[in-house]
């Protein structure tokens, strides 16, 4: 039987786990201490999201496998995040449009996730909401600042909007777990999403004298579990102590 | 009668170090004594922004969820603690860009240490039992040193180094419980480490060219050798509790003294890493230097864009 309660709840879990592992990159390279102090601290956040999630997701599975098992022991398409999130660092400009978009679908998506009839998912959400609003505050203050700020830090963040906005859409997938969560009152209709998603996004782009680029074509399949060329590499970098030194504690 | 208005400024910098009393910024004191702890406290603050590359080389590697973010918050204190000692810096009027290209240039130091190499996830455990163990004695007695900023930054960072000295030795315990492979990398960590660690407090105190002026100004509370035994006498029963083994043959309680006798530190290796000759001195650099860099655009669409919400609000 499909577990539904699992698939949805892992699919939360990997987009933290993944931006989370890419953000954490950054430390100790970022363009000044106090951005190397944020990235840090919502990587930090991000990673402590996906644990809460990851840990909820093995009782749901209820195979016996731990959060840490689901982090570190999934093959590459047994990973369920947007393909959003996976995409390089680039410089700072693609780093901070990619938590941008990220944020600004979180932020809608836990306000509705904390009314979800499951207690747990609900908690979650509640929690990570507090964070994902200053995320969101962070990375909107940063597009403005570079959409408005040099000719170069406009050209920068245009850029990086070009090549990351064709994978806005994904975040917003839907399949028959989620049409079956929703049913039950526990998962987000993200369509319901997209009017606020919208709004903050304009709203945002206005302040910065930026404008979203012409291409409507969009990518995805992460939440199927295809993803981008580099993603293979991340995981083997974050999976190396797990898979040369198996069933061993740390 | 200009003479006699800094003899007096000078009797009362005096009387203040020698009744406890805090020097301030905006209180007279003498240049040479600014000096000393501009370099003092860029030193230690470089040091906590370099000391986060060895750290970040593991963070996507960490082997759990929880250790990645055990080592996430570590390294964020460690910027937070960089940020902090700037600003003390700054309260003695030099700024944190020339103390950071200063750095750069090679004018200004960072502690050797982090230019060895950390090279398997044990080093994480041995980074946080033995250098920030030993960055605590460095530390706590800074905690009353005579500059008011400087001493009240420390309260602060000493409090957090104390947990980050426990993570690692919890780092090596845990190793140390499990597989033959684990113990073997915890003691390879441990026998690369021992001897950076202890060259972490300086030069004996015979060859230290600037211990005895910093004491009587009650800048250090201790000599470097004082630091370094009561680091090794902390950290040896440490070691033998879980079963690793100090890379030093001629290591010995010595009964007579109540302190542990250890072998002498390879003063030539020293000299060549505080020089710039170490596994990692130029990657260091190299990597600090990249950042400032790329993110030189950052920061300039930063100030633009301030300065057009200036001139914004103003017209």
């Amino acid at each position: 039987m499909k577990n539904n309660l699992f698939t949805y709840t892992l699919r939360i879990a990997d987009d933290s786990l993944i931006l989370g592992q890419r953000l954490s990159e950054w430390c100790g390279h970022g363009p000044i201490i106090e951005e190397d102090i944020a990235l840090t601290n919502i990587a930090l956040d991000l990673i402590g999201q996906a644990t809460s999630l990851l840990e909820y997701a093995a009782v749901a599975e209820n195979k016996g496998r731990s959060a840490d098992d689901l982090a570190f022991l999934r093959f590459e398409n047994q990973y369920f995040n947007t393909q959003l999130v996976e995409q390089k660092n680039g410089d700072f400009a693609v780093t901070i449009v990619r938590q941008w978009i990220f944020d600004t679908f979180r932020l809608p998506f836990y306000e509705a996730l904390q009314h979800s009839s499951d207690k747990q998912l609900a908690a979650i959400a509640e929690k990570s909401l507090k964070e994902t609003k200053y995320h969101w505050k962070h990375s909107s203050e940063w597009i403005i600042r570079m959409g408005d700020g040099t000719e170069e830090s406009n050209k920068r963040v245009n850029d990086a909007l070009i090549l990351l906005w064709k994978f806005s859409d994904e975040l917003f997938y839907m399949d028959d777990v989620d049409k079956e969560l929703i049913s039950q009152g526990i998962a987000v209709d993200l369509e319901t999403l997209r009017p606020a998603f919208n709004e903050r996004i304009h709203y945002v782009l206005q302040q910065a004298t930026l404008q979203l680029p012409d291409s409507k074509w969009k990518l995805s399949g992460g939440r199927q579990g295809r993803h981008t060329e580099h993603f293979g590499h991340l995981i083997a970098e974050m999976q190396y102590m797990q898979r040369a030194y198996p069933n061993m504690e740390w | 009668m200009k003479e006699q208005n800094l003899a007096d400024l000078e009797a009362a910098f005096n009387e203040k170090l020698k009744q406890d009393i805090r020097i301030e910024p905006k209180d007279w004191m003498p240049d040479a004594y600014r000096k000393t702890l501009i370099r003092q406290i860029s030193q230690h603050a470089h040091s906590e922004i370099v000391g986060m590359l060895p750290e970040g080389n593991w963070i996507t590697r960490a082997p759990n969820l929880r250790r990645k973010a055990v080592l996430l918050a570590k390294v964020q204190d460690e910027a937070g603690h960089g940020q902090y000692l700037y600003s003390a810096m700054e309260t003695l009027g030099f700024s944190r860009e020339q103390s950071i290209d200063d750095m750069h240039t090679g004018k200004a130091k960072y502690s050797s240490i982090f230019n060895y190499p950390t090279l398997t996830w044990a080093d994480m455990g041995a980074v946080g039992w033995l250098v920030d163990g030993a960055a605590i004695m460095n530390q706590v007695p800074l905690c009353r040193t005579s500059y008011g900023p400087y001493a009240r930054a420390m309260v602060r960072i000493c409090k957090e180094e104390s947990f980050h000295q426990r993570q690692g030795y919890e780092i090596m315990c845990t190793l140390m419980k499990g597989s033959e492979d684990q113990k073997a990398m915890a003691q390879d960590a441990l026998n690369r480490f021992w001897w950076p660690a202890l060259m972490m407090f300086g030069p004996s105190d015979a060859e230290s060219t600037h211990t005895q002026q910093s004491i009587d100004w009650k800048i250090k509370r201790h000599t470097n050798d004082e630091l370094r035994q009561m680091f090794v006498d902390a950290s040896v029963p440490q070691a033998q509790l879980i079963g690793l083994t100090i890379p030093d043959p001629d290591l010995k309680w010595n009964e007579e003294r109540g302190h542990y006798d250890f072998g002498e530190i390879d003063w030539e290796e020293f000299k060549q890493v505080v020089s710039g000759n170490g596994p990692c001195n130029a990657e260091r650099i190299a990597a600090r230097v990249k950042a400032k860099e790329e993110g030189m655009w950052v920061r300039e669409a930063a100030m633009a864009y301030a300065e057009k919400k200036k001139a914004k609000k103003a017209s």
